[in-house]
């Protein structure tokens, strides 16, 4: 697929920019240090409300140069959405450096939105009640889209995503998986330059699945799409990615090929800690408060190091009435990705 | 300057967006024509006995708060009209709670178009002429009875109402959907300023106490939608002794509601966007 | 019995849950009983004792409706959503197959939410409209008993009513057309825009004699001491007869239904 031109001159959120980075830069997508914190109200008392912090996003640095597919995996709540929807501008960051294209995302959404393409698996971006052609039609005014590439586009990815009986459905009434199919048209309909997918095979059958991954690596091959996926299937990433990401508590724990992701090591074990009375955050060496709860409060410390002198240390200094440790989310996550693997053979 | 450019070219965009949407749906509705008619009807009634409780009542009277059918059906129609074509334009904003409740928000802000053009679009429902039809129908009578001594002015004035109304109503509904952007589960509240407003509208300023009449004056001003026009309309005191040149300023006042509903609705864009709930 | 008082219990609690959406409830009935309350006063000025009420009775009533309003569920909101939805996603054979009385279970869970909403939704805006104007409340503890009690049918009755609405899912694809001209006949003849008492000539028979009425109407006048002695036994029997035949008319087309599923294999 070709590009169109992402500049509009009867666009006003588009004035054109002829310092554009992007084209100088292999960088397609740029991130520095971004964080996103969340305020989070909970409930105490009758009336009381106590107010949180939530890091979820907690200082994320990387790039992806144009054409490449990443696969970016992680626990639920570990910041993935997040960082997806500050990548489509959806969400600001609270700090750091976000670039997308050379556009940061947050001050010139609408301008961005020309240029990417969104797949968020649980949720579809196609209009509910309306048949599946008429969403198009819309993408097709609402992006622009010159006709002659609107009708290419959409012949490949009926062709492909095998769509035809579909079109004239309303998109309730479609399948997870045929809404899937749907929505990875929709989302390519207007050539973007990046590709984000959320969880794109969840809940499809092994057929749709091998079907949206061959197009997916076509798609990459031949035009050079960037693509960012988040998903919880292994085979994806082994089928599709080079690279991948593994993000846990906000944080970017691995960033590398896919053959390395097992050595993962530096990840956080929690001690979660109930002491007799309610007290503010405590401080020991080698671990540090990720969370506190009324009495109950949780510290997270390497992996790698024994949790027996933190509680030592700990036990001497407060009251302490009850200790566990959780093993890191993110090990679980990886673990259950090769289990299924082995599973399905 | 450029700023206003700039909001010009994005209204532009907006307006484009919400005729591109809106006539999809107008469309996937046309195509089972029964159902549309049938939902018409509906819609129809539903509004309509609104006003038949209004006639029940003056099965037992001839005047209330001092004015009599004709006239009340005069406040009810152009009401019931300027509130049925707000909620023909924008009714689906007030859904905007749910919206963000379900994240569905989200798969807006990745299209290049407006959010507010979008959400108002989403579902456009002809049926809601429903509404404006038997809003225009009980205006139609209640022109046709009333006693006026018309001019020019005076005649006029209808139509201002009518317009300046639907904006002043539409404001509202924009700003109600913006209050829900902090407070999901909260459009009852708008609920009440809309719906309820138009209630208020239908029976004459004069049966209300007057710090109700006040609070829609000079803080939600509603009463400019029919209220101060038709007290002029038909020579009447205001109840709460304001000069009777107030029917000269609904479009002004509609102009201000729009730019602050607007105002109101970017701000809880902002405040969703950096807070995400 | 002790399953079904769990949950109507559950049913509260659920719904006690949603304080921001009860406190904006408060606030729209609060401002729509000012609206109407104001129309009342004006409409008994001009007619002194209209319908057998004074002024007091009058604006009473409009507190009392917009109390019911929420519990009845006139507008919607109640667990007929629900139950439609079960019904088309064909869940609703998963109930079927439960230890428990289909309808007694739903019954119970929308009584647990009416209770919530009569005490959440109702006590405020009322204590406003005491403020505000001068109600006709009861002094006698006894009257407010049999207030309670013709509540109770009066929400029996209402679920009924919406029990055979949401049932109509099985047949119909689209139920908005019947919900929409249920939730119309429920605001009219319930008495909701105007006493039923006021409605003329042979429209008030018509009214006065319809299963809406038992939801606010008599209520009403059972709380404005209307009814007495075999006067209020007779108010009873009225709701009670309704109540009867809908829940029966109801679990008809609830076993021509479940037949239907079972038959067919959900």
């Amino acid at each position: 697929m070709e590009r169109t031109d992402p500049t509009d001159p009867t666009d006003p959120t588009d004035p054109t920019d002829p310092t554009d980075p992007t084209d100088s830069t292999d960088d397609f997508i740029v991130l520095d240090g971004v964080e996103k914190v969340f305020d989070v109200r909970r409930k105490t008392g009758f009336l009381r409300r106590e107010r949180r912090e939530v890091r979820a996003v907690d200082g994320i640095s990387f790039s992806v140069p144009r054409g490449e597919m990443v696969g970016y995996i992680g626990p639920n709540g570990a910041g993935k959405s997040t960082t997806i929807k500050m990548l489509t501008g959806i969400l600001t960051p609270s700090g750091g450096r976000l670039r997308v294209a050379g556009i940061e995302p947050a001050r010139e959404r609408t301008r961005l939105a020309r240029r990417i393409g969104v797949v968020f698996g649980q949720r579809t971006t196609l209009w509910w009640d309306l048949p599946l052609i008429d969403s198009y039609r819309l993408m097709h005014r609402m992006y622009r889209i010159p006709d002659a590439r609107f009708r290419a586009n959409l012949d490949r990815c009926v062709e492909l995503l095998d769509l035809g009986a579909l079109l004239d459905v309303p998109v309730r009434q479609l399948s997870l998986g045929q809404r899937m199919r749907g929505d990875i048209a929709a989302a390519l309909l207007h050539d973007p330059d990046v590709l984000y997918l959320d969880k794109p095979t969840i809940g499809l059958d092994v057929i749709s699945k091998a079907k949206v991954r061959g197009f997916l690596r076509d798609l990459n091959a031949e035009s050079g799409t960037t693509v960012l996926l988040t998903t919880h299937d292994l085979q994806d990433i082994e089928q599709l990615c080079k690279r991948v990401m593994v993000i846990d508590h906000g944080r970017l724990m691995y960033d590398g090929a896919l053959a390395g992701l097992h050595e993962i090591g530096e990840s956080e074990r929690t001690l979660v800690v109930d002491f007799e009375h309610e007290l503010p955050e405590v401080s020991v060496a080698g671990a540090r408060v990720v969370r506190v709860e009324g009495p109950r409060q949780w510290l997270a410390f390497p992996a790698a190091a024994s949790a027996a002198p933190l509680v030592t240390e700990l036990a001497s200094a407060y009251p302490v009435v009850d200790l566990s440790v959780r093993e890191p989310d993110i090990e679980a996550v990886i673990a259950q990705m090769y289990a299924d693997r082995s599973a399905l053979g | 300057m450029a700023e206003l450019v700039r909001e010009r070219g994005r209204l532009r965009h907006g307006v484009a967006a919400y005729r591109l949407i809106a006539g999809a749906w107008v469309r996937s509705t046309m195509a089972y024509r029964a159902s549309f008619a049938l939902t018409l009807c509906a819609n129809f009634a539903v509004t309509a006995f609104d006003f038949v409780a209004i006639l029940l009542m003056f099965s037992h009277v001839d005047a209330l708060g001092g004015f009599t059918l004709g006239e009340i059906a005069f406040l009810y129609g152009t009401s019931g009209t300027a509130f049925g074509l707000a909620e023909l334009l924008l009714g689906p904003v007030q859904r905007l709670g749910s919206r963000v409740r379900d994240g569905t928000l989200d798969t807006l802000l990745v299209r290049p178009a407006p959010v507010l053009a979008q959400v108002a679009a989403d579902r456009f429902a002809l049926r809601r002429l429903g509404r404006v039809t038997q809003g225009l129908l009980v205006l139609g009578y209640g022109l046709a009875v009333m006693d006026v001594d018309w001019d020019p002015v005076k005649l006029l004035m209808v139509p201002m109402m009518l317009v300046c109304g639907a904006a002043i109503f539409g404001a509202v509904l924009v700003a109600g959907g913006a209050f829900q952007f902090l407070a999901q589960d909260a459009s009852e509240v708008s609920n009440s300023f809309t719906y309820g407003g138009n209630t208020l509208l239908q029976y004459p300023p004069t049966v209300f106490a007057k710090e109700l009449v006040r609070g829609v004056t000079f803080v939600l001003p509603l009463a400019f939608v029919n209220w101060l026009p038709a007290l002029y309309i038909l020579d009447r005191e205001n109840p709460i002794g304001l000069p009777s040149w107030l029917a000269f300023l609904p479009p002004f006042v509609a102009a201000a509601c729009c730019a602050l509903a607007g105002l109101a609705w970017r701000a809880g864009l902002r405040s969703y966007r950096s807070t995400g709930s | 019995m002790r399953l079904y008082v769990a949950v109507a219990a559950g049913g509260f609690r659920r719904y006690a849950t949603y304080r921001t959406a009860t406190a904006a409830g408060v606030f729209t009935n609060t401002v729509f009983g000012l609206i109407v309350a104001y129309t009342y006063v004006a409409l008994w000025d001009e007619r002194p004792g209209l319908g057998g009420y004074d002024q007091a009775e009058a604006v009473t009533y409009v507190w009392l409706g917009q109390a019911m309003l929420a519990a009845c569920s006139l507008l919607g909101g109640g667990f007929e959503d629900e139950l439609v939805e079960r019904i088309r996603s064909g869940d609703i054979a998963v109930d079927l197959y439960r230890p428990a009385d289909l309808q007694l279970w739903w019954l119970a869970g929308d009584l647990g939410r009416a209770a919530f909403q009569l005490l959440g939704r109702g006590v405020v805006p009322m204590a406003v409209g005491a403020l505000v104007f001068e109600l006709a409340l009861p002094a006698a503890p006894g009257t407010w008993l049999a207030f309670v009690c013709s509540v109770l049918l009066a929400l029996v009755v209402s679920f009924a009513l919406r029990y055979l609405v949401a049932l109509s899912a099985f047949w119909l694809l689209d139920g908005a057309g019947v919900t929409q001209i249920a939730a119309l006949a429920g605001m009219f003849f319930s008495g909701m825009l105007l006493p039923l008492n006021v409605f003329p000539g042979a429209l008030g028979e018509l009214a006065r004699a319809l299963p809406w009425s038992a939801l606010l109407q008599v209520p009403a006048d059972v709380l404005l001491g209307k009814h007495t002695g075999f006067g209020l036994l007779g108010a009873y029997a009225f709701q009670a007869a309704w109540a009867v035949v809908l829940l029966g008319a109801g679990r008809l087309l609830q076993y021509v239904a479940t037949r239907r599923v079972v038959v067919q294999g959900g």
